[in-house]
This record gives structure tokens, sequence and C-alpha cells, in this order.
């Protein structure tokens, strides 16, 4: 294609500007189908990059809590012996759990984002562009996502520097990275379903502190499964952090897992997320 | 019949019996309003008339039956998406993204209009040249002045080349100079352009200054319609019939409001909501 066309600059000959504005003149060609999605997500996701390079400082402050789990909670659980782990050192065994926690911290109160963007006008701008609401929860779903994943980079470079012993094969780390955007986008999707029921941030601050512990605590992270009481092995069954914490070790750490199942788990809880969390949109419009 | 519908093709917007509610609080009641295609439409008002509910129906951010409102002819309630790529939407609240530069800002609604990406910086460097924010497009939107904000704003609306610009209370908290700045920007990319301009205010000497045509808002309805001079002279010879002295200056367009909404005025103009959403628009601005 060449430039765009020679615009009819001087159709109002009178005060033609001293600059050109020929572009503006024409409205961009639609995309089509199922191209618009990939270019929604995409245009989402470039923003949550921008803005973490412009400031950093959440990035840091973030690595603070994980840092300390796998510092204090991991060296004093490795001395003590208490949990069985199948062999291996605890904190080796903490370390997924601790990077699955930390993505879903993130992701859980990213509700709050787009309540703060309702309250700035953003919202209300994005949902008057040609961009469908799922759409749009996707596209934020996905950069929650990313922003996630940056942070579990983080934690994975502390806990190599612990000493865990993580693999570094390449591919079992993409793996890793789906299984960590695909949990994040899971947990935002309920964290804006959650905003899309209480409309305000207080609220939503509240709801987010009463659920997280719960999901942290009813889940494998800190330990397995299997030394639970029955009704908790009921709720981590329910619970898609301990799909997720199952995944990551087992790429991470060779343990037996079901990676498989994981994946389609994660898969199907981000899609039904993204359904619930586009179907309330439009009362945080309103 | 056909009449309205050859009039609801030709117009750039139409409003039939808008009517819009929030539970007990009908907000607009009753609305008709024909904006021809190249016009600047000014729709005036105190806070709570109704005019934001208007422009958020306009927009599509609110759910209306069919048939209430055309945007060039294209339903709002059938066909959202078409309305969406023809609309520029400048909200009430500042609603730039102030962890983003200028251009990152404008690039963004670039992105979600789907500008390919060869014309993409090209189309978002015009963008920010016809709002002179050139030199400050790399700096972060929060470092921004109010009225630069406004300008980013507006930038944010022309980069997708719209038909109809849509503007909610553009110069609300800005200084004088700001707020003439704000208007001249329009009104050049107006004149480059060509494309229809609907505007809210409650500042009477803008609309009387920058409006081709205004309507007055009351209670949910429009009360008066014309342009300004049609509108202060109308009262003035009124004033005349009722045997004021023909010396007496032509009334402004404040008088023709105070006429129509008759007393109790004050009592009127907007809940505890609107003045608090007002001065948080205008803190923001600082």
């Amino acid at each position: 294609m060449s430039e765009a066309p020679a615009a009819p600059r001087t159709a109002s000959a009178d005060p033609a500007p001293e600059y050109d504005l020929n572009l503006l003149l024409t409205p961009p060609q639609p995309r089509s189908g199922w191209r618009l999605l990939p270019a929604r997500v995409i245009a989402m996701c470039a923003v949550e990059l921008q803005k973490l390079r412009h400031d950093r400082t959440e990035l840091y402050t973030r690595a603070v809590q994980p840092a300390l789990w796998l510092l204090i909670f991991g060296q004093t659980f490795t001395r003590i012996k208490a949990i069985p782990t199948g062999g291996i050192a605890y904190i080796d065994y903490l370390a997924p759990g601790i990077i699955a926690q930390s993505a879903m911290f993130i992701a859980i109160f990213y509700g709050i984002q787009i309540i703060w963007e309702r309250d700035a006008g953003i919202l209300n701008k994005l949902l008057v562009t040609p961009t469908p609401r799922s759409a749009l929860i996707t596209g934020k779903a996905f950069a929650a996502g990313v922003k996630s994943l940056i942070q579990a980079v983080v934690v994975v470079v502390i806990a190599a520097i612990l000493g865990v012993a993580l693999t570094w094969n390449p591919l079992k780390l993409i793996g890793v990275g789906a299984i960590v955007i695909l949990g994040s986008a899971f947990f935002s999707c309920l964290s804006m379903t959650i905003a899309g029921i209480v409309l305000s941030r207080d609220r939503l601050m509240g709801f987010g502190q009463a659920i997280t512990m719960p999901l942290f605590f009813g889940s494998n992270a800190l330990y397995p499964v299997a030394i639970m009481p029955g009704w908790l092995q009921a709720v981590s069954k329910a619970n898609p952090l301990s799909y997720e914490v199952d995944a990551l070790r087992g790429l991470l750490l060779g343990t037996p897992s079901h990676v498989g199942t994981d994946f389609a788990v994660l898969l199907v809880a981000a899609a039904l997320g993204i359904a619930a969390a586009s179907s309330l949109l439009g009362r945080l419009a309103r | 019949m056909t009449q309205d519908t050859a009039a609801e093709r030709s117009a750039a917007v139409s409003c039939t019996r808008l009517a819009y509610s929030f539970g007990e609080t009908t907000a607009v009641d009753g609305l008709d309003l024909s904006v021809g295609e190249g016009e600047v439409f000014g729709l005036l008002g105190p806070n709570g008339a109704g005019k934001t509910t208007a422009i958020r129906c306009i927009t599509t951010l609110l759910p209306v039956p069919a048939g209430m409102v055309h945007v060039f002819g294209h339903d709002t309630a059938k066909e959202q998406m078409s309305v969406r790529r023809m609309l520029g939407y400048v909200p009430q609240q500042l609603s730039a993204d102030s962890g983003l530069t200028g251009r990152e800002n404008v690039a963004l609604f670039a992105r979600v209009f789907d500008v390919p990406r060869r014309e993409r910086a090209a189309r978002v460097a015009q963008a920010l040249r016809a709002v002179d924010l050139t030199d400050a497009a790399d700096r972060l939107a929060n470092t921004y002045s109010g009225g630069m904000v406004r300008r980013l704003e507006l930038a944010q609306a022309l980069v997708s080349a719209p038909r109809l610009l849509i503007l909610d209370e553009p110069t609300i908290g800005l200084d004088p100079i700001a707020r003439t700045s704000v208007w001249e920007h329009i009104n050049a990319v107006r004149e480059a352009t060509g494309m229809t301009v609907l505007v809210t205010t409650h500042y009477m000497d803008e609309a009387d200054q920058y409006c081709d045509r205004v309507g007055l808002m009351h209670r949910g309805r429009i009360r008066a319609l014309g342009t300004p001079v049609q509108l202060r002279e109308g009262l003035g010879e009124r004033r005349r019939a009722d045997g004021a002295p023909a010396t007496d200056p032509l009334p402004t367009l404040e008088d023709v409001f105070r006429d129509i909404a008759g007393s109790g005025l004050e009592d009127q103009s907007g809940g505890f909501r609107d003045v608090r959403s007002t001065r948080r628009t205008a803190n923001r601005v600082g």
C-alpha cells in the first residue's frame, strides 16, 4: 500500500491549517470477525506493559511478600520437615505455590483497577469504541496475565537465588508462562465479576481480602491435598489455584502432576470468568 | 412516518421521544432532538437537566429501546458497533490515563479503532499536532495541566476520524484561557474535517459564542431550540410586547434560560451526586 490518499486538504479553502491533517479525514478500515479479539488483547497488554515501564514501583513492592514467604516460611519449614513433600526439600515444594500465589494476588485486585477506570471515565471511553464487552474483558484479563507473568519471573529468580532446583527447559518454562497467564486471567475475571456486582472500590477491597486467604489456604500451595481434612479437600478440588499450583510443580520440579487436566481446567475457568465479567460490565458503565 | 425516517437518515443525531430513568428518577423524559450534519450543536442546561444521560444514550453506553436514537441513520440499539465507529467521545471526567504518555494515550485509541500498524504512528502524530501537544507528547499525562488533558482527550477522539464528536462538559473546571484554547482547537479541527460536534455545557457564554444551534434542556426535555441569536431575539421581542422599553439590551442566553426554566431553578439544579461529580472533575483539573 502506498501512503494515505492525497487528501482534499483545501476542501474548506479559507483557514487551511498550516499543518497536515490528511490522515484524520478517513476513518480506519474496521477489522473483521476473528481478527478483532487478538487486536484488542494486544492493545490492552501493550498498555499494561507501557505502564509498568513508566513505573516499576509495584513490581518491586510486590516482590517483597513472596520473598518473605520463601525466605522465612520456606526455610523454617524445610528444617521442621513436618509436611510430606514426596522427597523434595520443602522450599522447593513451596516455590511453585508462591509463584501462583503472587500472581493471584495481582490478578485478584484487578477489579479495583477497572472500578478506578470507571470513576476516571476511561472505561466509558473504551466502551464507546468498536470493542465488544467480551473483547474488552478478555483484553483486560490477558493484561493482568502479562503483569502476573512479569511478577512470576521475579519470584522464579528469587527462588533460584535461594537455591531451589527449578527446571531451565525452555519448553517447560513456556508452559509455566501459559499456566500463569491463564490462572491470572481467571482470577482477574473473578475480581472484575465481583466489581460488576459490588460496584464500589471499598466493598471490592473487602471482598478481595475475604477471598484471597481462603483461596490460598484452601489450595495445595503450602501443603499436599492428601493431608487436608475431607471438607478442605473438596474445597481444594473446586479451587482453580490448586490446578495452577499442580501444573507449576509438575513443570518446574518434575513432580508427578496432571498438567493436561490442569491446563484444561484453567482454560475453562478463564472462559467462564470472561463470560461472567463481560455480562456484568454493563452495570459498571451505568 | 416516512418523513420521520427521512429526517433520521439525513441527521447526524436524531432522538425521538428518548426517555431514560434510573430507578425512580427520570433523567431524560421524552427528548426530541435532531442535530444536522456538520453543525456544532450545544445541549445546555443546569446540573441534573439530563444532558449527560442523553449523551450516554446516544453513545450506546446506556441501553435504549430500538427506534429512539439514530446516529447518521444507524439505530443505537441495533447497530452499536457501526455507531461507535463513527463516534469520538470525550466524557465529563478527565479521562486520559495518567500512567501513560500523551502519545501512548492516543495510540491506544488508534489501536482499538483498528488503525493499521503502518499508519498508526503518523496518525497519532497528526492527532497530537492538531491539538498542539507535539512537544509534550512523550511526557506522562499526569504532568499535564487540565487544559492539556482536555486537548489530549480531543486527540484521542480525533485519531479515528469520527464523523460525530461528542463532548460532555469539555471546559468544566478550566480557567478562561484554557477554555478558549480548548474551543479554538475544537473549531480548528471541525473546519479542517467537517465533522459534526455535539457538546453539552452549562456555560451559556460559551454556547453563545461557539455553537451554531443550541437546545436548552430542563427536567429531561428540550424547552427551547434555535440559534443563540434567534433565542435571544425571541425573548427580546416577547419582553417588548410585554412593555419593556425598546432600548433594553438584547437578553443573554442565560436570560432565555431563566425565562424558560422559571423560578425554582436553584432547587432543581442537580442533586448531591451531580454536584459532587462536578466538584471531583474540577478538583482533578486543579
